[in-house]
């Protein structure tokens, strides 16, 4: 095949894949983008074989190799429960990572193959992208396992923060540089590697100072990375699919980190620096004064929804822990059946990573025209009933709009205590992940049902 | 004068980089989840550097020291494909919209 045919379809699967992220701006468009976007890598696969035009016994193993990674993922892709779906994306921006690092130094080691000279006498701009892609990928790689292990609970949430840290990294990323400005005189194979080993290391650093409750911020920031990994081997390999591919990502992961950032009103150096949340738990706690909390049963809960005539249910992270998702549509379709005007309101950083509340919902056969982004519905709580908080916590917390002295001040809430009465599932007052008492457990219009989320909500469906 | 060819790369790249923030910013928030999954899935075009690099070698030489790290990257990025578009897709079948005669 011509170099010049395939650069072109190379070019038709780079916008083909600009399509796939295009449908994702409705539901409806969504299914048909992401057949864009299989069909823009089908091409990319096939002009690829028919480029190098190899196929000898080594295409044989390409194709036994392709399939096992595939069946693999195709396996997992059906696997996976939708509340684990944090973890499953932090684990394939590990696998992008770790990819875009084996093809950086295969190309290290056979140039030739790629057309970029001969080992040892490697054009400079490649040497100079390679060891970009290698970089970031390593980055992408190690930061991306740690994120998966948090996710997961196998390593603790809490920030893990040493003296000196910043310090560290800032020198480790410097010797990035000065180990590329040495690696492209003097070609060494050894620079190449000690390269990659600290660019391993410095994943690693960046994200263990990050609390568990910021890795809607990491995740997205991952995201990002493996794009701007994709895009380094992209000018290695002269590949324009991948460039553009690694542009869109990469921009696309920045955007939503922003997102994320501006929900929790926060910089988003204040985030990467970490060290929020988590520690200051215990401390809060015991200064607390009691203060008096009205609680109640299913039952009173039951009667003040049967009573209402519309119903705002603000789901968090809470309700993918507990998996009550699907009880709750349950509880909303009996609602529903009395005439009641039910809709949810989504925070933007509820759960653990962007849109992930919507995913849970739509898993339980919730229609999406009934949920409500934080400004669509704001300002319907004042004019509704019953606010019934399940998992929610700290986006709710009134106190964000009236106390300058709280960490959490500024940050864009939800207004559920305008509504008449707000219903909060919640197993016990201790604090959100911010480490804040939340002030709506003590107004006067709030019914705390301390229970599982999952038991309280059927045992409501039950007395309605 | 000539200009180099990176330069045209380049641009493709800055321009991309609108696009993608253009288009990003177009995404529902609702589909911010499948938008994640989705770009997982097509960064993992990096499979075709990973395919050049494990068909590199001669006929009588099927495993090399940078083959080998080819066939682990197809593994890799073939799990993502895979894993990345089929999970999008499961996704996206889920989100339905209200049904009229409910």
């Amino acid at each position: 095949m011509s170099a010049n045919l395939s650069a072109i379809l190379y070019l038709v699967s780079g916008v083909l894949f600009i399509l796939a992220l295009r449908g994702l701006s409705s539901p409806e468009t969504s299914r048909q983008g992401n057949l864009f976007g299989i069909i823009g890598m089908i091409i990319a696969i096939s002009v690829t074989f028919l480029s190098v035009g190899n196929f000898s016994s080594g295409f044989v193993y390409v194709l036994i190799f392709l399939a096992i990674g595939g069946s693999i993922g195709a396996f997992i892709a059906y696997k996976i429960p939708m509340t684990a779906m944090p973890e499953l994306v932090a684990g394939f921006h590990s696998l992008v990572g770790l990819a875009a690092v084996f093809v950086a130094i295969s190309a290290f080691i056979n140039p030739e193959a790629f057309n970029l000279g001969t080992p040892g006498n490697i054009k400079l701009a490649s040497l100079i992208e390679m060891a970009i892609g290698a970089a970031v990928g390593a980055i992408t790689f190690s930061g991306s396992i740690i994120a998966f292990l948090k996710l997961q609970g196998i390593m603790s949430g809490a920030p893990i923060t040493f003296k000196g840290q910043h310090l560290l990294n800032a020198l480790l990323l410097i010797s990035i540089f000065i180990l590329t400005y040495y690696l492209c005189s003097a070609q060494s194979s050894r620079l190449f590697w000690i390269l990659i080993a600290i660019s391993f290391l410095i994943g690693f650093l960046i994200i263990i100072p990050i609390g568990g409750a910021d890795m809607p911020v990491v995740i997205s920031m991952l995201n990002s990375y493996s794009g701007w990994a994709a895009a380094g081997i992209g000018f290695t390999l002269e590949n324009t699919a991948l460039i553009i591919t690694g542009a869109l990502v990469g921009s696309s992961g920045a955007i939503l980190s922003y997102i994320m950032c501006k929900g929790m009103n926060r910089s988003f150096f204040n985030v990467i620096l970490g060290g929020w949340g988590g520690s200051e738990q215990s401390t809060n706690n015991k200064n607390k004064e009691q203060r008096p909390v009205k609680s109640g049963n299913a039952d009173d809960a039951a009667f003040l929804m049967k009573n209402a005539s519309s119903v705002i249910i603000v789901p968090g992270y809470g309700m993918a822990v507990a998996q009550a998702q699907h009880a709750l549509r349950e509880m909303v379709d009996t609602l529903k059946k009395n005439g009641i005007k039910v809709s949810y309101a989504i925070h933007p950083v509820a759960g653990r990573m962007p849109g992930h509340m919507n995913v849970l919902l739509a898993e339980a056969n919730v229609p999406y025209d009934e949920v409500f982004e934080l400004e669509e519905i704001n300002n319907d709580f004042a004019n509704a009933d019953v606010a019934f908080v399940i998992g929610a916590n700290d986006v709710t917390n009134p106190v964000a709009k009236t106390d300058p002295q709280s960490p959490i001040y500024g940050m864009p809430v939800l207004d559920v205590e305008k509504c008449k009465s707000v219903l909060f599932v919640k197993r016990s007052l201790s604090p959100g992940y911010a480490g804040i008492d939340n002030d709506l457990f003590y107004r006067e219009n709030t019914l705390m049902l301390f229970a599982d989320a999952k038991k309280m909500t059927e045992d409501i469906t039950k007395n309605l | 004068m000539e200009i180099d060819p990176f330069i045209f790369r380049l641009s493709i790249f800055i321009l991309s980089i609108f696009i993608g923030y253009y288009v990003v910013w177009s995404v529902t928030p609702s589909l911010h989840t499948p938008l994640m999954s989705v770009t997982n899935a097509i960064s993992s075009v990096i499979i075709v550097g990973a395919i050049i690099a494990s068909l590199s070698s001669s006929e009588n030489a099927v495993f090399t020291s940078s083959s080998i790290y080819g066939f682990l990257a197809i593994i890799l990025a073939a799990v993502n494909i895979f894993g990345g578009f089929l999970v999008t897709q499961r996704m996206l079948a889920m989100y339905k919209k209200k049904k009229k005669d409910k």
